[in-house]
């Protein structure tokens, strides 16, 4: 669903126009691509609501002597991770006021290195999931095992989309085929990005801090 | 506001890539429907497809009723018979329902709110190949390895308990699980764009208390399209995981809870009722207007009902597990919460029956199904209410009690809503009215049809007979309910062949119709029929509620009618030929993109990494040439 | 000219009236408008009036809908031009509060028959027993000394089951006396339904549910499962029959003694079962306490009906059901004989002449008959 609102720099079909100034022409003053994605990702949220409810529901029903969030989790080093990620929304900012500027060359330096903190992220991933599966903790260990790696996981296949998607409009800025008009795509990009962030915060702070 | 603009104004910043990525020309033709993103075929797409599902799960319903015609049915074996009754609720709620009432949707929304097209119209064309090739998934199930048999609602652990489990014979399950997953996929793009056109493309003046009640309905609906779809994706995803990955959501040894399955699914499931019934409440508050000569009573009080039902509708979900457990606090709270609900549906009703009241009624096809909307609605509304009764519940639900209650609502709300729609635009979407005369058969035929299939079922619910049983004794008293039931089945079938016969018969000699048989009052009547391409010829400027009747009539002090003299009334449709206006050329990558959905599927239902990576490269190639694939058609 | 709305009504209501009495005068034993114990009739006493408001409400909706209809049809010579009624404040806030302060009067009824209905019965003149619901049959766990001061739950445990006598398919209760039901889950979700005694209360794996039971008269009252719970949802079926206090109590002591036939190492019948075609991978014989995966079959000739109630106990039925159950109830076993199989994957019985495991012997008509011959006996 997702790569269904891709920005569509080259199509004007389904961009409402815009006056001069950046304005939408439309009834709510917002534009369709970002009414859409707001709506999106309000849906989104359900989805994985009903995954971190989950998770919750089931913290400390896991059958005995199976291994607890306690004995895995590794704070510090998820820690470094989740504040690599937050970091790449800063550059995600920095990445969008750069192309309404019209700056090519400081929103590839920017858009870079929001993907490149996002595949840092996914790489940290990759790490504490082969750590906690040589501890143990496997996806049919427990209901704590199962829970945490789909939640997690599903949440790092949304991450993975949003770089493939950052990697997509740096690729297009470099074929000098982004404009300052097009900043809306990297705006819903971003939109998209913060938004995967957020429910990092979420999940880092409920399921990792809160014991 | 309209893509025109939007072009106009848009450089494209791309040159079309040679080749590959060309957009198809045709705008008419065999091969146009596959290509197209006008929302006018689409929605015929639609419709067509979703009638067609509609005459596959009757004929299910047929074999079901076959085999209950007696006790000790030998008609059916009870794993064809249980899979039967799961297809035939799957196929029904996310084949027909759904499907029809985007269908509607697509083809009046723009109509309806003077707008040009829907606001993503590849996305629009995506949705639709969705599901179109999610329910040829689900229903490849019978030929590769088992179709869902574990009941439209899926309840964990029977669904979620490894095949090797033998909780359920054959693949099934994971048919289903992926398949839902993917016609959700398809509904909240469909969702997402009609709030988008909905909210974003109004022809100016058009503020949203002016909008047709019809959109309004279908702008609630794509709100709960849009928020329910994710809890079922989300439980299903689990289902499968426990399935074929060894999780353990649901598996009661390990510490999982099946009862968390049923609040995922009943927290998008009740919402899913409200999604199938408000598209027909938008339909007869069209209808009855119209046929009764009398703007809708008490217009914003519908509105606000149909907003209150939305929200209401995520505070009663669980009234569908009363007999699980909750305990007793639990059960007050949705008891209540579902009476409460009860009121503002009450309010529509008794709005519907006040605009009829002291009109000029025009008992013709569409009128008499709108009428017998209200009447076998509110049989089921009230039969609902019962459900309320919390005590009294736990003796009804999973009985044919239910079975009943639910089929007044979806069959005698939303089918008789949809059929009445039938009749109603039929002739602004094709050209040529349906012949009346069948139409009243068709009506008298499926309100008999119904009532005899359906009634007998309250009694033989409260006499005890379970639902999804294939078969019960001879010595329970039940025969006779059962046998009128499947009478009536078949009287049902011979409506609906009626409705065929129809179709084809008007479809060569029918009554040529003009932009305004009806002497409609939206904004649909206003231009000619079938509707052009490009919609308006000019975008309308919007005075008030139901604007194409007050180009037309006026109220005299007594509040009569009095019709406006001829000339600056009628139709603009004449105005302009849509010379200069552009519209989005087809597409091919709705397709392709939605081709990656099911090849993921089956490589996700066979277990089959390989498989995966032709259908993430359809995926990513889809995606991508979507994005870049060139504006309009090369000349 | 008749008043259309009267023509209508008379035949509706009467129709209406005939249907009822036709749905109360229904004895199927399985009929929940025949309320036979307290918590049925409880339900039975809140439905029926709501249900009666709801009917006037629907044939007054039916009957003014038909006669608008009629009423206010477009017919030539009429002008076809009707006063413009946008809407009526007072009408429709009338008709937003009158259903509700209905549905606010039906509300505390329903409030109240729940908190009652959810109340476990308490005293010692309790019997609480443990019910398990498997694919496709009902295990019933009665304690084994007579009645009943319990101090706590005896809850079930397939450990542990000492002091409970364990049954199958008919469950036998003392008139007059509250049944505190326990249920539990073997496999999948089912749902315990007696109509004519109580409402239904699904069987979840993971948590015990509880229901209250009573028969005010001797009887016996039909039971199904009302969850769908796989292939042979529809067999899922049990009977509960109330007896008088001594009668019961001598049933209880009956089917808590041990076996009626000899059973033992050595003994042909033994051979048969055990060995040759493993019928104890699933089934008891010779203990009258323990469940186990198939039902307990040490009394078995007690039970007046077998395979979840859908056939009754006698000898041609039983020569079919031991060598062929699956033509008799859709069932889906197939290597239930290798002892290292994991039960979980047999849902119900094997045949014993069709899709027999490689290496394991067919069962023969004299086999069958042995074995049906015993377990006639198993009084």
């Amino acid at each position: 669903m997702a790569q269904a609102t891709l920005p569509v720099p080259a199509d004007g079909t389904e961009a409402p126009g815009h006056d001069a100034h950046g304005h939408a022409d439309t009834n709510t003053g917002v534009t369709h691509t970002k009414l859409a994605m707001w709506v999106f990702l309000s849906s989104e949220c359900i989805f994985f609501g009903a995954f971190i409810s989950t998770y919750l529901l089931y913290r400390g029903r896991s059958a005995k002597g199976s291994l607890t969030p306690a004995e895995v989790y590794n704070i510090p080093f998820t820690s470094a991770t989740s504040f690599i990620l937050l970091m790449s929304s800063l550059t995600m900012v920095l990445a969008l006021a750069a192309i309404q500027r019209g700056d090519h060359r400081r929103f590839r330096v920017w858009i870079i290195a929001t993907a490149l903190f996002g595949v840092t992220f996914i790489g940290g991933q990759i790490y504490e999931f082969t750590e906690f599966y040589r501890e143990g903790l496997a996806l049919k260990s427990s209901v704590f095992g199962s829970s945490f790696f789909v939640l997690t996981g599903l949440h790092g296949l949304h991450v993975s989309v949003g770089i493939m998607w950052l990697l997509t409009l740096w690729g297009l800025s470099m074929q000098n085929r982004l404009h300052v008009q097009n900043a809306e795509s990297v705006e819903i990009a971003g939109l998209y990005w913060h938004f995967v962030d957020i429910v990092w915060i979420v999940i880092f702070t409920v399921i990792y801090l809160i014991p | 506001m309209t893509t025109t603009t939007a072009r106009a104004k848009v450089p494209a910043t791309v040159a079309p890539p040679r080749g590959l990525l060309w957009r198809p020309k045709a705008n008419s033709g065999f091969w146009s429907w596959w290509t197209t993103v006008d929302h006018k075929k689409i929605g015929i797409l639609y419709g067509g497809l979703a009638m067609v599902f509609f005459l596959v799960a009757g004929i299910e319903a047929l074999l079901i009723r076959l085999q209950l015609a007696g006790p000790n049915g030998t008609v059916l074996t009870a794993s064809q018979y249980n899979t039967l009754f799961t297809m035939h609720g799957t196929t029904m709620v996310f084949l027909v329902g759904m499907p029809l009432a985007t269908a509607f949707g697509n083809y009046l929304i723009p109509l309806q709110i003077g707008a040009r097209d829907v606001a993503f119209p590849r996305l629009n064309m995506f949705g639709f190949w969705v599901f179109a090739l999610g329910g040829v998934f689900l229903y490849s199930g019978f030929f590769l390895g088992g179709a869902p048999n574990g009941g439209w609602f899926g309840y964990t652990p029977l669904t979620s308990t490894p095949l090797t489990g033998g909780a359920l014979p054959g693949h099934g399950p994971d048919f289903w699980a992926v398949g839902l997953v993917m016609l959700g996929i398809g509904s909240v793009t469909s969702g997402l764009n009609f709030v988008v056109t909905i909210l974003n493309m109004r022809a100016p003046g058009m503020t949203l208390m002016r909008m047709p009640v019809f959109v309004w309905m279908m702008l609630v609906v794509a709100f709960l399209t849009v928020f329910a779809m994710p809890a079922v994706t989300a439980a299903l995803i689990m289902v499968f995981f426990d399935r074929n990955f060894s999780t353990n959501f649901f598996v009661a040894a390990a510490g999982g809870d099946p009862l968390l399955y049923q609040h995922l699914f009943w927290l998008f499931g009740h919402p899913e009722v409200y999604i199938l019934i408000l598209p027909g409440m938008g339909i007869v508050s069209e209808t009855l207007p119209v046929f009764a000569r009398k703007p809708l009573f008490g217009r914003s009080v519908v509105i606000f009902s149909g907003i209150a039902i939305g929200f209401l509708g995520w505070g009663v979900w669980a009234h569908h597990m009363f007999a699980t457990g909750l305990g007793p606090v639990a059960q007050t709270a949705f008891g209540l919460s579902t009476m409460l609900i009860a009121i503002p549906t009450g309010v529509k009703i008794f709005n519907w029956m006040g605009t009829v009241w002291g009109g000029s009624v025009k008992l013709n096809s569409p009128m008499l199904f709108s009428l017998g909307f209200i009447a076998m609605f509110t049989i089921g509304g009230l039969s609902g209410v019962t459900h309320s009764i919390v005590p009294a519940d736990t003796q009804q639900t999973d009985t044919y009690y239910v079975v009943a209650h639910f089929h007044y609502v979806l069959f005698g709300g939303l089918v008789f809503a949809i059929f009445g729609g039938f009749y109603y635009w039929w002739p602004k979407v094709f050209g040529r009215l349906l012949d009346d005369r069948l139409g009243k058969v068709n009506f008298w035929l499926m309100l008999i049809g119904f009532n005899l299939t359906f009634f007998p079922m309250h009694i033989s619910g409260l006499q005890g007979q379970p639902r999804r049983t294939y078969t019960y004794p001879a010595d329970m008293g039940w025969d006779t309910m059962n046998f009128i039931a499947t009478v009536g089945a078949f009287v049902i079938a011979l409506s609906v062949l009626v409705f065929l016969i129809n179709v084809f018969k008007t479809a060569r000699n029918g009554e040529v119709a003009g932009a305004d048989p009806w002497d409609g009052r939206t904004l649909e009547w206003s231009i000619p029929s079938p509707a052009p391409e490009y919609n308006f010829a000019e975008i309308p400027q919007i005075h008030s509620a139901d604007d194409f009747w007050h180009r037309k009539y006026t109220e005299d002090e007594e509040g009569r009618l009095v019709r406006l003299p001829a000339g600056g009334s009628d139709d603009g449709a004449t105005h302009g030929d849509g010379h200069g206006i552009h519209l989005p050329s087809p597409s091919y990558f709705p397709l392709i993109l939605a081709l990656g959905l099911p090849i993921l599927g089956y490589a996700a239902v066979f277990k089959l990494p390989w498989l995966a990576v032709p259908g993430v490269i359809v995926l990513l190639f889809g995606v991508y040439a979507w994005a870049i694939e060139p504006g309009t058609a090369e000349d | 000219m008749t008043h259309p709305k009267k023509r209508i009504a008379a035949p509706v209501l009467c129709a209406g009236l005939a249907i009822l009495l036709a749905a109360c005068s229904n004895n199927n034993q399985q009929n929940s408008l025949e309320p036979k114990g307290p918590e049925a009739q409880k339900i039975d006493d809140l439905f029926i009036p709501i249900l009666g408001v709801a009917i006037v409400i629907g044939v007054l909706v039916l009957g003014v809908t038909v006669y608008m209809a009629i009423r206010f049809r477009a017919r030539p010579g009429r002008p076809d031009n009707p006063k413009q009624v946008h809407g009526h404040t007072v009408l429709e806030i009338s008709w937003t509060i009158i259903p509700a302060l209905i549905l606010a009067v039906v509300a505390v009824p329903t409030v109240a028959t729940i908190w009652d209905l959810a109340e476990r019965p308490k005293g010692p003149d309790v019997l609480r027993v443990e019910v398990t619901g498997k694919q496709w049959w009902w295990e019933f766990q009665l304690p084994k000394q007579p009645l009943v001061p319990q101090a706590t739950s005896a809850k079930y445990n397939a450990e542990s089951p000492k002091g409970l006598v364990t049954t199958a398919t008919e469950l036998h209760i003392p008139v007059g006396v509250k049944v505190d039901v326990a249920l539990n889950s073997g496999d999948m979700i089912h749902s315990f339904w007696v109509p004519e005694l109580s409402g239904k209360k699904d069987v979840m794996p993971a948590r015990t549910n509880r229901l209250t039971l009573e028969a005010s008269k001797p009887g016996t009252f039909l039971g199904a499962c009302a969850e769908y719970c796989g292939l042979s949802h529809a067999d899922m079926r049990f009977r509960v029959i109330a007896e008088p206090m001594a009668k019961w109590k001598a049933w209880l002591a009956k089917i808590s003694g041990p076996p009626a036939q000899p059973y033992e190492q050595g003994n042909e019948i033994y051979n048969l079962t055990t060995n040759t075609y493993k019928c104890t991978n699933c089934h008891i014989f010779n203990d009258a306490q323990a469940p186990n995966y198939g039902p307990n079959l040490t009394h078995f000739a007690d039970r007046s009906t077998f395979a979840g109630g859908a056939y009754e106990t006698n000898r041609k039925n039983l020569l079919r059901w031991v060598r062929d159950a699956p033509s008799m109830v859709a069932m889906a076993s197939k290597d239930c004989r290798y002892p290292d199989t994991p039960k979980t994957i047999c849902v119900g019985m094997p045949s014993f002449v069709k899709d027999t495991p490689r290496g394991e012997k067919k069962m023969t008509p004299e086999d069958a008959a042995k074995i049906v011959d015993f377990l006639l006996g198993e009084k």
